[in-house]
């Protein structure tokens, strides 16, 4: 066991666990984070994903000694009591059906649309196509991109 | 919502006030806190008292205790606008409470769709007999018959003088009611107040946003896998290698050093290890040296060999043939004879998270924290597997990833449930991907043969289905007995379940026909990762596929244009059943028609030469009362057999409609699972093991497969369409049933290559394109 420091959504926490420690263990049962999911374990659904310096992160494949910069989760997208515009184009378009997978759909679409801000149609299937969904809800996960990103927009037009 | 320790004392106490009673906006903040408070036991709520059912809020506002869950696909907020309207109280003054065995009645949990359809209705009779009882009160209070009030959203009014008003608060809230209802079973549930006609019925029909997705998408919904207890230990399961495997021993020496390590718990071939961290306890879980010795002989054929050992086996036993005509002769006189075979292999639940519950032993109790769909089973089979009163155990239903039907047979509720027995500490038990996706419960796999015979002018006048459904020993209703946990432990009951072998769900008129099913048993029938269970629809897909690509078959022999041979079928005979069910059909097939645009023509269609081939497919068929039509237009890629539906049209009678946006996603959601099932599915297995174990090997639909547009068409084809009685159905499930067929129908259109074993993956419509070719 060894302590080791992690920033999440905003404050440091301290930790005494083992290094390879996947991150997803620790957000979850340490930290009481619960918008990461445990899928597979394996890297392949996405729906333990956080956001680590941009990038929509496998936190079940990543060793907690392996992180290096910030933390965002599911929880830490918008300050409490507010909903990000992401979260708030999946109410919207009604897009989640059990909805244990979309912490996962939401964290890649919040990288994806953070890396490009209008995407196409093709640019939404690739970006997310290795996120899966078992409730196959993809054609209104997708619907609900483009109107974040419309939403989006228009909040840094009126900025 | 109530505290479970207020709601409990409400139930069993009378005419008391219950202090601190009050309503969560969403049941999404933290439900879990409060819950461990309530110590047991938990008798039965009593489904004959009003109380059981509704509580009024001194605050103005009403809870609904409901027995069903919600799969993900807004059945609770559809309770909550059918209830509300009956209550005559408005939709955001009320809330939902689902599943818990403790505080709501036993009303089966989920399963078969028939949340809207059988329990919607003593859920809209009990409202009724809420308000009827709240205009009582209120007419003695102001001395005035009831038909000199008016009642909206919960103030009920003199309609001599507005001045004489009185909420449903000040009338009763936070008091129970005390009223007996009656009954003969809890579907039967009614007081003495009529429900209202449709016509009257105002939040039903309107589209609220579904109330548990904001908690969803923000990370504050407390799902089962998030319940974390005091004390709480982590424990994971080591499956045999080989199904079938006997246990010979464990070395505890190989798991000692794990950090801690608490124990390895046997019994009979069941293993598992419990360690204080989640990590450890998988970590302990692959590091343990288990012995096992091999069954004698190989569990089950290799999915490759699955079918010839189907079609080969001595049947366990056979379904009665429905019977119309003599089929045998009239294709012996036939102008023109078909034939074709069909194969659907085992396809998996695979839900996106694996099999999980939390169980606490605590004060002599067993509380099981799920997401298991028939919560009030699992809790009935969990009394028994631990030989304790009934009213010693409930299951707490939570949210969870749905597997539609997985839960039904909820292994890792029994396992939590024991591992706490056995430790004395609340255990939380999950499942890993590849234990999920070997062990799961596995839809039956079918190999169908058709014969069809034509007449002269085309006209079919002769149909025979025989089908072969491996679904031996079919498991799916948490019997104490068969879930896997007991399996392993050598529980047998006498009789294994006998399984379906389903026969095809259509209203066509053909005068000569007959329809029968057999049942097979692979080799191994317990402790075997191909045990069957309910696979939403759990039979339909398989028949429907074998039944409309035939039709198709047939339409395509006749020359004839695919939705008008199906419409002649329709339209043959004349009778009907009670829910109209021809006509409706009718109705359906012309409204996926019109709704896509199709062009009559018979299939398949002049192919170009390009690259892409492009096709549609029309299939059809009903689930119990619900009547779906679908058309599938494809994109082929001739060169590398990729298909993707690029456009999805599904036609869908499920009667009177509570939630329209709910519904159309929900239909949604069934449709890609079809297509899933259609385009990627099937378990893999090699003659000792499952060996599709991961979203590599057991591949699913993507973002990528998504169609580019998909057309929900709700349809009333009732012949009074607007009649005030109109009934609710179910519509969890139908429309997956024809989408197989419908896509192998696109792609025959497409490319004038008939596709008859599922899935169609690339390589393997390649194949069938090149063998076509010559």
């Amino acid at each position: 066991m060894s302590k080791m420091a992690l920033k999440v959504n905003g404050a440091v926490h301290t930790v005494d666990v083992e290094p390879s420690t996947p991150l997803l263990y620790i957000l979850r049962n340490d930290l009481g984070l619960h918008g990461p999911h445990f899928g597979c374990g394996l890297g392949q659904c996405g729906a333990c994903a956080v956001i680590i310096q941009g990038v929509a992160t496998r936190s079940c494949v990543t060793p907690v000694s392996s992180v290096k910069g910030e933390i965002t989760t599911l929880e830490g997208l918008a300050p409490p009591g507010k909903l990000h515009p992401i979260q708030q184009a999946w109410i919207e378009e009604q897009a989640p059906a059990c909805g244990f997978c979309q912490n996962g759909q939401i964290m890649t679409a919040k990288a994806l649309l953070d890396r490009n801000p209008n995407p196409t149609d093709a640019q939404i299937r690739e970006g997310m196509n290795r996120t899966l969904c078992r409730c196959m809800t993809y054609y209104r996960i997708q619907a609900a991109i483009k109107r974040a990103a419309k939403m989006m927009a228009g909040k840094e037009a009126r900025a | 919502m109530i505290p479970a320790t207020g709601r409990r004392e409400f139930l069993k106490t009378s005419g008391m006030l219950v202090v601190g009673l009050h309503i969560a906006g969403t049941p999404g903040g933290n439900p879990i806190a409060a819950l461990f408070e309530a110590d047991g036991p938990y008798p039965d709520p009593d489904f004959k008292q009003l109380d059981s059912w509704i509580v009024i809020g001194e605050d103005d506002t009403a809870t609904f205790y409901v027995g069903k869950t919600d799969c993900g696909q807004g059945t609770g907020t559809a309770f909550r606008q059918m209830m509300s309207d009956e209550l005559d109280i408005a939709f955001d003054k009320t809330a939902c409470v689902m599943g818990r065995t403790d505080i709501t009645v036993d009303q089966g949990g989920s399963g078969g769709s028939d949340a809207i359809q059988v329990d919607g209705w003593p859920m809209r009779r009990v409202a009724a007999e809420a308000r009827r009882v709240l205009l009582d009160m209120a007419s003695a209070k102001f001395g005035l018959p009831v038909d000199q009030l008016t009642v909206t959203d919960g103030v009920i009014t003199a309609k001599s003088d507005p001045s004489k008003k009185i909420t449903y608060g000040e009338l009763i809230g936070g008091k129970r009611f005390n009223v007996t209802l009656t009954g003969r079973n809890v579907d039967a549930t009614t007081g003495t107040a009529r429900v209202k006609a449709v016509q009257d019925l105002k939040m039903v029909g309107q589209s609220p946003k579904r109330y548990d997705i904001p908690a969803k998408v923000d990370g504050s919904l407390e799902w089962a896998v998030d319940v974390n207890l005091p004390g709480m230990v982590h424990a994971r399961n080591v499956k045999p290698p080989v199904a079938g495997a006997k246990l010979l021993g464990v070395d505890q020496s190989s798991v000692r050093g794990i950090p801690g390590f608490i124990r390895v718990v046997t019994k009979g071939n069941y293993v598992a290890v419990v360690c204080e961290r989640e990590e450890h306890a998988i970590r302990a879980a692959r590091q343990l040296k288990v012995s096992w010795q091999k069954p004698p002989a190989p569990p089950f054929p290799t999915s490759t060999d699955l079918f010839d050992y189907m079609r080969g086996a001595t049947p366990t036993s056979s379904t009665r043939p429905v019977v119309v005509g003599n089929a045998e002769s009239a294709l012996a006189n036939a102008a023109t004879i078909v034939e074709a075979s069909y194969e659907v292999p085992f396809q998996g639940h695979t839900a996106i998270g694996p099999a999980h519950a939390t169980a606490d032993p605590s004060n002599e109790q067993m509380t099981i924290y799920s997401n298991d769909m028939k919560s009030y089973g699992m809790r009935n089979g969990i009394a028994q597997f631990l030989q304790m009163p009934r009213d010693r155990v409930r299951v707490i239903w939570l949210d969870g990833p749905q597997g539609y039907g997985r839960t039904a047979a909820d292994d890792a509720g029994f396992e939590a449930a024991f591992l706490a027995n056995e430790i004395g500490r609340p255990v939380r038990l999950q499942w890993m991907r590849d234990e999920e996706t070997a062990w799961d419960t596995k839809g039956p796999a079918y190999a169908v043969k058709m014969r069809g015979g034509l007449d002269a002018q085309g006209n079919l006048v002769a149909l025979d289905y025989e089908a072969r459904a491996a679904d031996y020993n079919h498991v799916g209703y948490n019997e104490p007995d068969t879930v896997l946990i007991a399996q392993l432990m050598g529980m047998r009951r006498a009789t294994p379940a006998g399984g379906s072998a389903a026969t095809p769900s259509d209203m066509y008129a053909i005068s000569n026909r007959r329809m029968a099913g057999h049942i097979v048993s692979l080799p191994l029938v317990w402790e075997t990762p191909l045990r069957t269970g309910n696979l939403r629809d759990p039979n339909g897909p398989q028949s429907t596929f074998a039944a409309e690509s035939f039709i198709d078959e047939l339409a395509a022999a006749a020359k004839a244009d695919p939705v008008r041979f199906r419409l002649k079928l329709l339209t043959a005979g004349t009778a009907d059943d009670e829910g109209f069910r021809r006509q409706r059909s009718i109705a359906v097939v012309n409204a996926v028609a019109e709704a896509y645009g199709w062009d009559a023509r018979p299939s398949p269609r002049a192919r170009g030469a390009g690259r892409i081939l492009t096709g549609r497919g029309i299939a059809y068929s009903f689930r119990g009362q619900t009547i779906v039509a679908e058309i599938a237009e494809v994109e082929v890629n001739r060169e590398t057999g990729h298909v993707w539906v690029k456009r999805l049209v599904c036609a869908h009678d499920c009667g009177l409609v509570i939630n329209p946006e709910a519904l159309r996603r929900t239909v949604e959601g069934a449709l890609m699972h079809g297509l899933s099932r259609a385009l990627h599915e099937e378990v893999a297995f090699d003659g000792e093991k499952v060996t599709s174990v991961d979203w590599n090997s057991s591949p699913t639909l993507t973002h990528a497969d998504t169609p580019e547009r998909i057309d929900v068409v709700l349809v009333n084809g009732d012949p009074n369409p607007r009649r005030p009685d109109l009934p609710h159905y179910g519509a969890g499930e139908a429309a997956c049933k024809p989408m197989i067929a419908a896509v192998a129908n696109a792609i025959f259109d497409a490319t004038g290559v008939r596709l008859r074993r599922v899935p169609f993956r690339d390589a393997r419509v390649l194949t069938a394109i090149k063998a076509a070719a010559g």
